[in-house]
């Protein structure tokens, strides 16, 4: 088990450096740079600039130099335009988009996968049809209309409610049901298709055979082999869901993670855009692994051997 | 009084190409101990038989048109789910055709063969996983105690059968309804599990209805046979005596085509075209666009054959052309 989760960090660390090369190079390829704006500086003053973030240093410097720093000192560097580092930024804003996150993902979870194993148990009736008519709403509507619909139609009638806005707990409600919906929609299929696999299955009917409730057969023998799929689904939207959303976090005026994938860019700030890709990344990776891990405890055909005692 | 008795049993299936008659009108009757084989063709309605009166089949879109199962003198087929539930897997049990997909592939062993425990005795979880070992130990399963906390993947073939049958024993139920229980296993292995349910069955006095397409495990087994086509049950007999002395046209094809019945290098015989679709309502014999060894022109075309007793308890359908 140790040497698996070893091998796949290791091989997640390739995925990392290729990633970290990939964004750097295209963030050069930029037109212009951080310091281009609409006021005219002086070039004196630009060569200053440069030569305080390390950008006058050859291009092989610059692009060991990074990594390097991130080994020995934990920096990821300053961003150009906060001119804070980059390490504070993503940490504060993360903090935000992991409640968020965790939210948008708890909402996912509740109502996706009892949709899923509902519409797969009662199929094609009209509450199968129904819910997935719902779920595909859910998938095709996206996020800047629905957060707007949900300001209209909850947040201008319910007290306490606001708008948008960052602050008190209940806040954190209209964002992430937002960010949560496709989620659940996505998870509701995914469920419905896994769970609907497993009921034909011949074992079920050995279940049946046994005398066993119909509610039990479905959560003690179905659901574990059901809810499979969604769990390999849920690892890197988790990843996703708790690096922010830039249009949620725009709507609802949360300052989230998601805003600085767009914001980075805008302003040339490659620092901070290798910061978050980078740190993205890592979550995907981690996330992927965690899913693999769960995969494991529930299916023991794929657990990986020579963790068991014999 | 018998232990089981099937009356007229109609099982029909109501799919978008119309109504499939799977089983049409069986009648069979079940004693304490005994052991009753159903034989046929795939499609023949063996195990349309079987689930019907368990309760197995997926309405809709299947349906039980009419007939009983009268089992302890309770109806099985209008009895309800929950009085049902009671007797499925306690008083009647199953085995299945495939063992390699009959067993839950993500619980242990110990958690599927104490299930029916816990369920129908009420028994406490120490208990009864002693007790499942004790019915894997009987069942040929060496060092129970470590296997019993294995999963089904860990398992060969016959060894998971082995673990179906503990399964369904272990309530000590009156019938055990084996559905092609050898089909999907090596002819050696077939051998074993036909004794060890032979020797199980002896142990416990249950009744077994032993559902195949095999005539010489049939020939095993069963004290009784019924062979079934197309919904319905052609002809029943003692073993010895159906072997030695078939009536109907159909029971008669079947032991030509055993390979074992054929000089070495004859050609082997089969019987001519397809089991009849039985989503189209059959009017007459339905075996008489494949009878050769009768006289086909004879079969009846007007309404379909009814079981007649010829004497000393050997039942055929009623079909001039396929009665010899």
């Amino acid at each position: 088990m140790l040497r698996f989760i070893a091998s796949r960090l290791l091989q997640g660390l390739f995925v990392l450096f290729a990633l970290y090369t990939i964004t750097f190079f295209l963030a050069k390829a930029m037109p212009g740079e951080p310091f281009t704006t609409e006021k005219n500086l002086s070039e004196e003053s630009k060569a200053y600039q440069r030569a305080l973030y390390g950008l006058d240093k050859p291009l092989l410097h610059q692009y060991l130099i990074y990594p390097k720093n991130i080994i020995t000192e934990g920096s990821l560097a300053v961003s150009t335009s906060k001119g804070r580092p980059v390490k504070d930024i993503i940490s504060q804003s993360f903090k935000v988009s992991v409640i968020l996150g965790l939210s948008a993902l708890g909402i996912a979870i509740c109502i996706g996968v009892p949709i899923g194993v509902i519409s797969a148990v009662r199929r094609n009736s009209w509450v199968d049809w129904g819910t997935m008519a719902i779920a595909m709403i859910g998938i095709c509507v996206p996020a800047f209309t629905i957060g707007p619909l949900l300001q209209i139609f909850i947040a201008a009638n319910l007290p306490g409610i606001k708008v948008a806005g960052w602050g008190d707990p209940q806040d954190i409600l209209l964002p992430a049901i937002t960010l949560g919906l496709s989620t659940a929609a996505y998870l509701a299929r995914l469920t419905r298709g896994g769970m609907l696999e497993i009921l034909s299955q011949d074992f079920i009917r050995t279940a049946h055979a046994k005398g066993i409730p119909a509610s039990k057969v479905i959560t003690r023998h179905a659901l574990r082999g059901g809810i499979l799929p969604s769990v390999a689904f849920i690892g890197p939207a988790f990843a996703a869901l708790i690096s922010g959303s830039f249009i949620v976090e725009t709507i609802f005026q949360v300052p989230g993670m998601g805003q600085h994938f767009v914001n980075a860019v805008i302003s040339r700030d490659e620092f901070l855009l290798l910061g978050v890709a980078l740190f993205f990344g890592f979550l995907i990776v981690i996330m992927n692994l965690a899913a693999d891990i769960l995969t494991g405890i529930l299916d023991p055909r794929v657990r990986i051997t020579g963790s068991s005692p014999k | 009084m018998p232990l089981l008795e099937v009356t007229d049993l109609k099982t029909h299936f109501h799919t978008r190409n119309g109504i499939v008659r799977a089983v049409d009108g069986v009648s069979f009757s079940l004693e304490k101990g005994q052991t009753v084989g159903i034989v046929g063709e795939s499609g023949s309605g063996k195990s349309v038989t079987c689930y019907s009166m368990l309760g197995l089949i997926p309405m809709p879109p299947g349906k039980i048109e009419g007939g009983s199962a009268i089992f302890d003198s309770i109806n099985l087929l209008n009895c309800g789910e929950k009085k049902l539930r009671q007797i499925r897997g306690k008083r009647i049990s199953m085995i299945f055709q495939d063992p390699m997909t009959s067993l839950n592939p993500y619980l242990r062993i110990a958690t599927q063969i104490t299930e029916p425990l816990h369920l129908h005795m009420g028994m406490s979880k120490n208990r009864a996983l002693k007790e499942a070992i004790r019915a894997l130990d009987e069942v040929g399963i060496p060092e129970p105690e470590t296997r019993i906390q294995m999963y089904p993947h860990e398992f060969s073939g016959g060894m998971r059968q082995r673990v179906m049958i503990a399964m369904a024993l272990i309530t000590k139920p009156e019938i055990l309804i084996a559905d092609e229980p050898t089909t999907a296993l090596d002819v050696t292995v077939q051998k074993q599990i036909l004794d060890l349910i032979k020797e199980r069955q002896r142990e416990l006095g249950t009744a077994v209805v032993f559902i195949t397409h095999d005539l010489a495990v049939i020939s095993e087994v069963c004290d009784e046979i019924n062979v079934m086509y197309a919904g319905n049950i052609v002809e029943r007999a003692e073993t010895g005596q159906l072997f030695k002395n078939p009536r109907h046209a159909y029971t008669r094809a079947l032991l030509k085509s055993i390979p074992a019945m054929h000089a070495k290098g004859d050609e082997l015989y089969t019987i001519p075209g397809l089991p009849p679709d039985v989503s189209q309502p059959i009017n007459g014999c339905a075996f008489r666009p494949r009878n050769e060894l009768g006289e086909r022109n004879k079969c009846l075309t007007d309404q379909r054959p009814k079981l007649k007793d010829t004497g000393a308890d050997h039942w055929v359908q009623d079909c001039p052309g396929c009665l010899a």
